[in-house]
């Protein structure tokens, strides 16, 4: 089937099998930041934005984003200048295998997007269902609420 | 100033935030087949026939291969000591042995082709009883290894004696002059180590030179196995750990799915690829813990601890790994912080028809400090005793160090004390215990419990050396090479610290190349909370020799002493004491030193284990209506020596202390008694997620060893060894007062609901 899709400010045209699932659509075109950590729908490794809105591309169809936009974290930062939120986890040390990371980040990014004025309980329910096996979260949870803060600054 | 204690920020980061990282999924290999593992859906069961014709029939299948087309001695056991008879065919031959075992390799041109082929394999089982219960296993009369004769892998201390490793200890009476023993059964079960990347391998020939990309913790040591396997010459085979998504001692041995890669990828001369699903890793990337703990500890009424008796059984799966070995950590930090004088320990590690365990963040040590803090509680209890109080009486006091316990381990050095001290400041303990007080008078449906724990662990436990490099550029940067093989521990940023430290090169300009065995000459890998204090001193030795040569060829080059050099590491140049305006920069050295270059290799052995240690406390809300535990507050002294940077060690601590959550509160790998995982995704799973944790308040305390020169232990599975305790005390502490003495983790509430029903009907 055809899919037409903008993926981080680029127009893709494929033709893809119909049980394709939008993660592997994503990485066939070069795009590995996306990881698939379960085949449950339960980690969030593979969260990306569909139309501004965090989703989660191992249960969203290729075909299913027809004529829709998506960004991913290679789509993220600004040219060489880091979105807040990549920032943010930088300098909270939220990070360390980076396996979940870009998932986590793009989650971070829709949570924040959707509530800038969020508190510490609000982060730890809204990254629910994006898991991390390394950081134990605080720093994740701490960089989240330091880009909500610069959100509400209006650096984003 | 030295950079070295800084919060200095990782560089591996920027990658991981912009493009991702590259894992062995993401490596580009051409022309790849894809390969998936049929496995088995039964626990025990015989093998009558297996068809492959229709899979090899299916679009895009290349191979289907089983047992008889396997040319490769089977794997021997993966633990020292282990019962040699127990090995692990490379795909089951006649029999499988647990739910995930590898029956046959599918390979086809992509991954999804290879999935639909494994659904056309067709397999007859006969199926045989499943040894599923680990307690009752070595009495079991069916074998999980016919050729065996035995359920039992490995017992201790008989194993060890007639090895000739240990006497017989002595005939003592163990509870001698104590006037209270208690007793407890507790259960320190199975979990998933669950690394956010699942393994994944891929293997290419090349004029009989093998590449091979593999998830995992000890590329050198997956290089060693594949030479032996294919009977190559080391220069034959290059092993590549890109980036790797986590391990936790999960990914330290190579897997037979893993090395099985290389065989089907020479067979059929095309470069292949494996990625296993979560749920095959689930049921067949390694279990950790496993242990069933009897215990006995004695002591006075006034507090003295005098004799502790702990009995293990350990499940050590279907193929013994690593977990049959695990009740010997165990043993060495078995009295934990306390000088308990009298001790037995014996244990049996056996084989069931479970996937096999291996290290999980700790490996034998969590389980050891989960035994003796378990009881000292216990005891407390029975004593009516503050828990911090009888902990206080029985601490090996500082002044005693070295000291070696009743088992025979020498600690380095230690300060419980002031670790429990500087804990309990932190938590407000008094006020805590007021609170808990006023709840418990008014009769509160939510309960408040305070666990501790003082624990003691031993880091860089299994001896030998590890590699370092440093090589100073043409244009005045250095690289580094290191046998560690960091896979989220920031090594690329702490090493390059350690290099800045000495030579001055900015850590920016310090490149670090680990997990390329090609690149590094020689390496044990990261586990066991071992790299700073062997790889991270080699790499350090390694600078000091790059400067010492560097001011010999200063002092030719300026016609000076070698002693009167200086390297005014700020400005990056060296110079004579004394006269700082002649000075000759890195890249004129590397320029003078001609084809000899600027660098030097050692290999470090420390001189023994170090041991870190610190105290915990967890405060916990128990709902006695439903049972449901929050944890309102985690409070973490953790002494790991001289810390290089804060920022990475406290994160170590963070996720160690998650973990430890997990387990205590949550997590369990369950079998039924057929033997199929009941627990095998991870919907199932009860992975920790950030909802369910509190922010964490550590507390960093540096008390340097003396072991190696840069003061440094391990801060890898600290927290895990220190907060699993605390959780589980603090569970029963909110319940004690209602009679409740244990409950076994995890702590879940139906477990805790049960244990107040428990309770209260016995009144």
């Amino acid at each position: 089937m055809k899919v037409e899709v903008g993926v981080n400010g680029v127009a893709y045209e494929r033709d893809v099998e119909p049980r394709t699932l939008l993660v592997y659509f994503l990485r066939k075109l070069g795009l590995t930041g996306t990881n698939v950590g379960c085949d449950t729908t339960s980690c969030g490794a593979c969260t990306v934005l569909l139309d501004g809105e965090s989703v989660k591309s191992c249960t969203v169809l290729a075909v299913q984003v027809d004529g829709r936009s998506i960004t991913t974290i290679e789509g993220l930062a600004d040219g060489e200048e880091l979105h807040p939120m990549q920032r943010a986890f930088r300098e909270h040390h939220g990070l360390q295998c980076g396996y979940c990371t870009p998932g986590m980040v793009m989650a971070a990014v829709s949570l924040v997007a959707e509530n800038p004025d969020l508190d510490e309980h609000q982060v730890r329910e809204g990254l629910e269902g994006n898991l991390c096996r390394c950081t134990g979260y605080h720093n994740i949870v701490a960089a989240v609420l330091d880009a909500a803060q610069s959100s509400r600054e209006g650096a984003w | 100033m030295s950079i070295l204690g800084n919060r200095v920020l990782r560089k591996e980061d920027q990658k991981f935030l912009t493009t991702g990282g590259t894992y062995v999924e993401d490596v580009p290999l051409e022309g790849a087949v894809h390969i998936v593992y049929v496995r088995s859906p039964m626990a025990h069961a015989r093998i009558r026939s297996i068809e492959t014709s229709e899979a090899l029939e299916s679009p895009g299948v290349v191979a289907v291969f089983t047992a008889q087309d396997i040319d490769l001695d089977p794997m021997p056991p993966g633990a020292p000591f282990a019962n040699r008879a127990m090995t692990r065919p490379w795909l089951a031959d006649g029999v499988v042995r647990f739910v995930g075992d590898m029956v046959a390799a599918v390979v086809a041109d992509t991954r999804e082709r290879a999935v639909d082929g494994a659904e056309l394999v067709f397999v007859d089982y006969e199926t045989l009883t499943p040894v599923v219960d680990a307690s009752t296993a070595a009495d079991n009369p069916t074998l999980v290894h016919e050729d065996a004769g035995t359920n039992v892998v490995l017992r201790l201390p008989d194993d060890f004696v007639s090895a000739g490793i240990e006497q017989v200890a002595a005939e003592v009476d163990l509870f001698e002059g104590c006037d209270v023993v208690i007793r407890q059964r507790m259960v320190n079960q199975r979990v998933a180590p669950c690394p956010l990347e699942v393994r994944a391998s891929a293997a290419k020939w090349e004029d009989g030179h093998l590449t091979q990309w593999s998830t995992t913790q000890a590329p050198h040591s997956v290089k060693d196995t594949l030479v032996q396997l294919f009977e190559l010459q080391p220069d034959q085979v290059r092993v590549i750990a890109p980036d790797v998504g986590g391990g936790f001692g999960a990914k330290i041995g190579g897997y037979p799915e893993e090395l099985f890669v290389a065989w089907v990828s020479r067979r059929i001369d095309r470069p292949a690829r494996w990625v296993e699903t979560r749920s095959e890793s689930m049921m067949t990337l390694g279990h950790g813990r496993g242990q069933i703990q009897e215990a006995e500890l004695g002591g006075t009424r006034d507090g003295k601890l005098l004799g502790y008796k702990l009995t293990i059984t350990q499940d050590a799966g279907a193929y013994p790994n690593f977990g049959a070995f695990l009740p010997v950590m165990t043993r060495l930090m078995l009295t934990g912080v306390y000088d308990i004088t009298k001790t037995e320990f014996s244990s049996c590690s056996v084989a069931t028809n479970t996937n096999p365990t291996v290290a999980y963040r700790g490996a034998g040590r969590p389980e050891a400090t989960a035994a003796i803090e378990r009881m000292v509680d216990i005891f407390a209890d029975e004593i009516g005793m503050d828990p911090a109080e009888l902990r206080r009486k029985n601490l090996i006091g500082k002044e005693c160090f070295p000291f070696t316990t009743a088992v025979g381990t020498t600690y380095d050095i230690g300060d419980y004390e002031q670790a429990l001290d500087r804990v309990l400041e932190a938590a407000g303990y008094a006020e805590l215990r007021e609170e808990q007080r006023q709840r418990r008078d008014s009769g509160d449906t939510k309960q408040m419990g305070i666990g501790l724990s003082t624990y003691v662990e031993v880091t860089n436990g299994i001896p030998g050396s590890e590699f370092g490099a440093v090589e100073v550029l043409a244009d005045g940067k250095a690289r580094v090479r290191t046998g560690t093989s960091p896979h989220g521990q920031g090594h690329v940023t702490a090493w390059a610290m350690l290099v800045a430290d000495q030579l001055g090169i900015p850590v920016e300009d310090v490149e670090v190349i680990h997990g390329d065995t090609d690149e590094v000459p020689r390496g044990v890998g990261t586990f066991g909370s071992k790299s700073l204090q062997s790889g991270g001193v080699a790499v350090h030795q390694a600078a000091e020799r790059v400067v010492e040569k560097a001011k010999k060829l200063v002092a030719d080059l300026l016609e000076a002493n070698p002693n009167d050099i200086e390297l005014d590491k700020e400005n990056r140049r060296f110079h004579v004491a004394g006269t700082p305006s002649v000075t000759k920069s890195w890249a004129e050295l590397v320029e003078a030193s001609g084809d000899a270059g600027l660098s030097a290799e050692v290999d470090f052995a420390a001189p023994g284990p170090t041991f870190p240690f610190g105290a915990h406390i967890v405060v916990a809300e128990v709902d006695t209506e439903t049972g449901h535990v929050s944890l309102e507050r985690i409070i973490a002294v953790d002494d790991a020596g001289r810390l290089m940077n804060p920022l990475i060690a406290e994160g170590q601590v963070h996720g160690g202390l998650a973990q430890g959550v997990a387990q205590a509160l949550m997590e369990e790998m369950c079998y039924d008694d057929q033997g199929n995982p009941i627990t095998a995704n991870l919907a199932d799973y009860a992975f920790v997620s950030a909802a369910e944790l509190p922010s964490f308040e550590t507390h960093p305390m540096e008390t340097p060893t003396p072991i190696n020169p840069l003061g440094a232990k391990g801060i890898g599975e600290s927290g895990t060894i220190g907060s699993t305790p605390a959780v589980q005390n603090a569970v029963v502490d909110a319940l004690s007062h209602l009679g409740v003495r244990h409950v076994d983790m995890p702590t879940t509430p139906i477990r805790v609901w049960s244990a107040i029903k428990e309770a209260k009907g016995d009144r």
